[in-house]
C-alpha cells in the first residue's frame, strides 16, 4: 500500500492506496465520485476526461499516485453550487447527450477545448478536437452544437474558476 | 398545445439531464451493496475445446477470494435450505420458436451459465471468481489451470452448413438451426419467368458490435430473511429479465425477484437479452449470501455481449417491360453464433422478411432464411434487427436495377411506390398509412439534389469522385400485437402496461413498463401528461426500470416505448379524467354527465361551478363528499395496450460522398433524411434518435466490421481495432418530417428510435457506387476498400 494525498474539486483528500490503483478507480471507487466513468479499457473512449492541474486527462491512463499533490476537477465540481456551469447548460440547451454516460467526459474535454482554443470554435475544430471521446448515441450533431454555444456562452459569462 | 408549452409537439428540454450533466447519474456500476463481493469471469481463450480439468485450487487459496465455481457447481438449491441438489440450475433460453419448412422445430443447443464440458466461442464462460476486491478476483483468475482439448472451428457464415464442417453443438446436423421461408415460391417463380429483367446481386451484410458506452454490470443480492434476491442490471427490459430468470433459469420465483435497471448507458438492443453474469451473480449471492458484483470490461463486452447483423444473402429482383417490379426472390444465411440468445431466432425471420416488400408494390416474394451456429459469440437483435438487413437487400436492389436499366433511380422507385392504404404485402405485413412520394419530395429539396452535377463537376475539377445515394426505408415498430406475434412463434406477448397515481397534493407518477436508456422519457412521457391532464411538466414524474415499483412491463426495444408504452399511459390517462369527473360530480354536487375536463379543469357545462385538477385530487382522498359504496376513494389507475397492428415508419435517406481515388478516403459530404413517424412528442428529441441511428448506419457502411480470424479469434476486440464513429467521421446532419398519423394507436405515433441505422447503410453504399461507377464493394467501405475499388474502375483489367 502507499500513501496518496491530492486536493479533489477544492477538497483536499488524502488515504492509502494500492499503487497499482488508477486515477479513475480511485475517484469511483474510493471518493465515491461515480460521475467519471469508465467506457473501455484502451484509453480510446474519454469517458474519464478529468482536469489534472488544469489540463484534461484521461483518468484510466494516470496512476492515482501520479497526482500526488496535484489540483484534480471531475464533473461533480464543475458547476458553482447549483448553477450550472455554462457549457453544461449548452448541452441540456442543445440536447448534447442521450444515455448520459459519455457526457461527463465530454463535458470536460469540451472545457478544455475552450480554454485552450478559445471561445469561437469552428465545428471542424470541435469535431478534430474530439477524436478521443466517443459516443453511440447522438451521432455528435447535437454535442458539436453544444460545444460550439457552450464556448460562446462562457466568454459571455466567465465563471469563476470552478473549485479547484 | 397545453400547459406551458410542454404539450405534445413542444422542443422541451430534458428533465433527465441535470443528473447527467452534473455527474450525478446513477448507473448500476456507481451502486454497490454493503457487504459486496466482486467476480471475475475466466473466459475461453479457444473458439471450440472441450474442457478435460479445471483446477481452482490455487485460484481459491489466493488473498481475498471467497470461492470459485464451474459449470459443475451451478445447481439448483433444495428448496428452503442451502444444500444443492443435482439438477442444474436452467440454461439461457431463446423466447421465439421459429419452424423450419418441413415443421420441424429450431435446433437450439444447451446454454448453461457457465460451460460444462465444452466451450463454443472466444470469451465463452468457463468459470467465475469470487473475491473481496475486483483486482482480488482477477488475479486469482488468472491462477485457474484448465486442460483443454482443442476442437476445430467453424467460423464462416457462408460455409458453416457445408458437408464436414466442425459441429457447434454435438448432433445439430450441418450446424443449422433452422431452414425457414416465408411468402410465395411457385407465384415467385412464374413472375421471374416472365420478366422483362432480372437484377441479381450478392451482399454480405457486416457483423458489428452494439457498444453502447456503458458496458454491462449485474450485482445480485439475496436476503436471506425473505428468501428473496435482488438483481440490479443494466437490462432494457427488467421484467423480461425477471421473468427468464424465474420461469426458465428457475433462480428464484417471479414473486421473490426484483430486477432493477436504473439509468443505463446505452443499449441498442444488447440490453434486452438475460446474460450469463446475471445468472452467475443472482446464484452466488445466494450461495455466499452477499451481494455480488460484476463489471464488464470492454474487452469483454466485445466478446460476450451480442452481436448483430452477419448476413450472406442472394437477392433477385424481376421487372417487366415497363420498368415495374414482378417479384423478389432471397436467399440469407444468417449466422446466429454459437448459442441461441434471448431473441436471436426471430431477427433473420420474422424482423427481417417480412420487410423486403420495402415501400414497393410486389406481387410475389419468397425468401428463404437458413440460421446457422458458429462459433463466434451469439448474434441478436442490433438496433434495427432484421430491418436494415432487409432494407440493404431491397435499396442496393433497387438502385443497382435501376442502373442496369438506364434508369433514374428515383424515378424508378417512384414508379414503384405502394399509393394506396391499407396495402398487403405478399409477407405478413399490412401497412396502413404512409405517403412515401411526399417523403422523397422533401428529400431532394432539403439535399439539394439539383445543385449535384454541380458539386460533382467542383469534386471533378479536383481529381475526386463524388456520388449520390438514395435509400427508400420501411420499418414495422411497435412491437408488437400479441396475437400477431404469438403465431409467428414468439413466447410472450408483446403489450405495454402504464399505471398513473395521482397524490392527495395533485403532482402525478406515471409508473411505465418502458425503460429508459437514453430516449428521453421522462421529458416525453411526461409531456403526454401535461398535455392530457393540462397540468405543469414539472408535477410529473416518470417511474421506470424497477419491477418492485413497476407492476409489469414488456420493456424498451423495436422502437416500441412511444407507440405501445405510451399509448398504455394515454389509456390510463382517459381513466384518470373519468374517474376525476366522478369526484368533481360529487363535490360540485353536479351530474356526471354535465361535467367537461378541459385545460386542466372539471368545469360542470353551461355553469361557472369547475374544480381544478389538484383540487380535485385532494378531494378523492379526502373523500368527505362521497361514502365508498357509491365511489371508491383514491385516484390511481392502471392500463394495458396491446396495438393491433405494427406502425410502419418510413422515409427516404439521401448521401452524397466524395472520394479521394488516390487515397481510398470517402468524406459524407452531406446526409439528408426525411422521416415519416407519424405524430411527434418531442421533436428535438426525435431528431436526436435520427441523428445517433444514422451515425450507426454511416458506422456500418463505411468503418464498423467484426472479424473472426480463420481460427476462431476475434482480431477486432478493442476499440484500437474495431472503428466506431467518432466525430470527424460524420457531417452535420440534415433532418426533415413528413407526418400520416399512425391509425392503430391513440397518439398516431409510430417510432423513430431505429430508422436511422436502417435507412443509413444503403444510402451510403449507393453513393459510394455511384462515385465510383460500379457496385463491386462491400461494407465496411473502409478507404483501403475504396481505393482498391476505385483503381479497379480506373484500371478494369487491373483488378487486384
Amino acid at each position: 500500500m502507499a500513501q496518496v494525498s491530492m486536493t479533489v474539486n477544492g477538497k483536499a483528500v488524502s488515504g492509502e492506496i494500492d499503487p497499482r490503483t488508477l486515477l479513475v478507480q480511485y475517484l469511483r471507487e474510493t471518493l465515491r465520485l461515480t460521475g467519471t466513468h469508465v467506457g473501455c479499457d484502451t484509453s480510446q473512449c474519454g469517458a474519464c476526461v478529468v482536469h489534472l492541474d488544469g489540463e484534461a486527462v484521461k483518468s484510466c491512463t494516470v496512476l492515482a499516485l501520479q497526482c500526488e499533490g496535484a489540483h484534480v476537477l471531475t464533473i461533480e465540481g464543475l458547476a458553482n453550487g447549483s448553477e450550472l456551469h455554462p457549457m453544461q447548460a449548452a448541452f441540456r440547451e442543445h440536447h448534447g447527450l442521450q444515455c448520459g454516460f459519455c457526457t461527463p467526459g465530454m463535458i470536460m474535454t469540451a472545457v478544455d477545448m475552450v480554454q485552450r482554443l478559445g471561445n469561437e470554435l469552428a465545428d471542424k475544430t470541435i469535431r478534430e478536437e474530439l477524436e478521443g471521446n466517443l459516443c453511440r448515441c447522438t451521432g455528435y450533431h447535437n454535442i458539436v452544437k453544444s460545444i460550439a454555444a457552450g464556448a460562446r456562452d462562457m466568454a459571455a459569462a466567465p465563471m469563476k474558476q470552478a473549485a479547484e | 398545445m397545453a400547459a406551458n408549452g410542454t404539450g405534445i409537439g413542444a422542443r422541451v428540454p430534458r428533465l433527465e439531464d441535470k443528473r447527467f450533466i452534473t455527474g450525478r447519474g446513477r448507473y448500476t456500476d456507481d451502486i454497490n451493496r454493503d457487504g459486496q463481493l466482486h467476480a471475475s469471469f475466466l473466459r475461453s481463450p479457444h473458439p471450440h475445446a472441450r474442457i478435460r480439468s479445471v483446477d481452482v485450487a490455487a485460484a481459491k487459496a489466493a488473498p481475498g477470494v471467497e470461492a470459485v465455481y464451474t459449470g459443475r457447481d451451478i445447481r439448483k438449491f433444495v428448496p428452503t435450505s442451502d444444500d444443492l441438489t443435482e439438477e442444474d440450475v436452467g440454461g439461457l433460453i431463446c423466447g421465439w420458436m421459429i419452424h423450419s419448412k418441413d415443421g420441424s422445430p429450431m435446433k437450439a443447443g444447451a446454454h448453461p451459465a457457465l460451460a460444462k464440458d465444452t466451450v463454443r466461442y472466444v470469451g465463452d464462460h468457463v468459470a467465475v471468481v469470487i473475491a473481496a476486491t475486483l483486482r482480488q478476483a482477477q488475479d486469482a483468475a488468472e491462477l485457474i489451470a484448465v486442460d483443454y482439448e482443442v476442437l476445430p472451428a467453424v467460423v464462416d457464415t457462408a460455409r458453416a452448413r457445408e458437408p464436414g464442417q466442425p459441429e457447434v453443438h454435438a448432433g445439430i446436423a450441418n450446424n443449422t438451426v433452422y431452414e425457414w421461408e416465408i411468402g410465395n415460391k411457385a407465384e415467385t417463380e412464374a413472375a421471374f419467368a416472365r420478366a422483362a429483367h432480372v437484377t441479381r446481386i450478392d451482399l454480405t451484410n457486416n457483423r458489428l458490435v452494439p457498444n453502447p458506452m456503458e458496458p454491462r454490470v449485474a450485482i445480485g443480492e439475496f436476503d436471506p430473511g425473505e428468501d428473496s434476491f435482488t438483481l440490479h442490471t443494466t437490462s432494457q427490459n427488467p421484467h423480461v429479465a425477471r421473468l427468464i430468470l424465474s420461469a426458465f433459469v428457475g433462480i428464484a420465483p417471479e414473486h421473490k425477484l426484483r430486477v432493477v435497471a436504473p439509468d443505463v448507458g446505452g443499449g441498442f438492443g444488447s440490453k434486452i437479452f438475460v446474460y450469463a453474469e446475471e445468472v452467475v451473480c443472482l446464484w452466488a449471492a445466494r450461495r455466499l449470501k452477499r451481494p455480488v458484483k460484476w463489471t464488464s470490461d470492454r474487452s469483454e463486452a466485445f466478446l460476450c455481449d451480442a452481436h448483430g447483423r452477419d448476413h450472406v444473402t442472394r437477392a433477385e429482383l424481376a421487372t417487366d417491360a415497363d420498368h415495374r417490379i414482378l417479384g423478389l426472390r432471397v436467399h440469407t444465411t444468417a449466422n446466429l453464433g454459437a448459442y441461441l440468445s434471448t431473441f436471436a431466432s426471430s431477427v433473420p425471420t420474422y424482423l427481417y422478411a417480412t420487410l423486403l416488400s420495402g415501400q414497393y408494390a410486389i406481387p410475389a416474394i419468397h425468401a428463404e432464411v437458413d440460421a446457422v451456429y458458429t462459433n463466434t459469440a451469439p448474434v441478436d437483435a442490433y438496433r434495427g434487427a432484421g430491418r436494415p438487413e432487409a432494407t440493404f437487400v431491397v435499396e442496393r436492389l433497387m438502385e443497382v436495377a435501376a442502373r442496369e436499366l438506364g434508369l433514374d433511380p428515383v424515378a424508378f422507385r417512384r414508379k414503384n411506390f405502394v399509393t394506396t392504404f391499407p396495402h398487403q404485402t405478399p409477407v405478413i405485413m399490412n401497412y396502413d398509412a404512409g405517403d412515401y412520394d411526399a417523403a422523397m419530395r422533401k428529400a431532394l429539396e432539403l439535399a439539394d439534389q439539383g445543385g449535384f452535377p454541380d458539386r460533382k463537376r467542383e469534386s471533378q475539377a479536383k481529381g475526386r469522385l463524388r456520388g449520390l445515394g438514395y435509400s427508400a426505408y420501411i420499418e414495422a415498430c411497435g412491437i408488437a400485437p400479441s396475437q400477431a406475434v404469438g403465431s409467428l412463434g414468439a413466447g410472450v406477448g408483446l403489450w405495454e402496461s402504464a399505471e398513473v397515481r395521482v397524490n392527495p397534493t395533485g403532482n402525478i407518477e406515471v409508473l411505465t413498463g418502458s425503460h429508459s436508456h437514453g430516449q428521453g422519457h421522462e421529458t416525453t412521457f411526461a409531456q403526454l401528461v401535461s398535455e392530457r391532464l393540462g397540468v405543469p411538466i414539472d408535477t410529473v414524474k416518470i417511474v421506470h426500470g424497477d419491477t418492485d415499483k413497476v407492476q409489469f412491463g414488456m420493456g424498451t426495444y423495436g422502437s416500441r416505448s412511444g407507440a405501445v408504452g405510451m399509448s398504455a399511459i394515454s389509456k390510463a390517462l382517459e381513466k384518470i379524467v373519468a374517474k376525476g369527473k366522478k369526484v368533481a360530480a360529487h363535490v360540485r354536487e353536479a351530474s356526471e354527465s354535465d361535467l367537461e375536463f378541459t385545460d386542466g379543469k372539471f368545469q360542470v357545462a353551461g355553469t361557472d361551478k369547475a374544480l381544478g385538477f389538484a383540487e380535485m385530487a385532494l378531494q378523492a382522498y379526502v373523500a368527505h363528499k362521497f361514502n365508498g359504496s357509491e365511489l371508491e376513494p383514491g385516484l390511481k389507475e392502471g392500463a394495458f395496450w396491446d396495438p393491433t397492428n405494427f406502425t410502419f415508419p418510413a422515409g427516404v435517406h439521401v448521401c452524397e460522398v466524395e472520394i479521394d481515388p488516390e487515397t481510398g478516403v470517402t468524406t459524407v459530404a452531406r446526409f439528408t433524411a426525411v422521416d415519416d413517424f407519424g405524430n411527434v412528442i418531442n421533436p428535438m428529441i426525435v431528431e436526436g434518435q435520427v441523428h445517433g441511428g444514422i451515425a450507426q448506419g454511416v458506422g456500418q457502411a463505411m468503418l464498423e466490421g467484426a472479424r473472426y480470424d480463420e481460427s476462431g479469434q476475434l482480431v477486432t476486440a478493442s476499440f484500437m481495432d474495431y472503428a466506431m464513429p467518432r466525430a470527424g467521421d460524420l457531417p452535420h446532419l440534415e433532418v426533415g418530417m413528413t407526418v400520416t398519423a399512425c391509425p392503430s394507436n391513440p397518439l398516431g405515433m409510430k417510432g423513430c428510435g431505429e430508422a436511422g441505422a436502417i435507412a443509413a447503410p444503403p444510402a451510403v453504399i449507393n453513393a459510394i457506387t455511384d462515385a465510383l461507377g460500379h457496385e463491386d464493394i462491400a461494407m465496411p467501405a473502409t478507404p483501403a476498400a475504396v481505393w482498391k475499388a476505385a483503381r479497379r474502375a480506373r484500371l478494369p483489367m487491373a483488378a487486384e
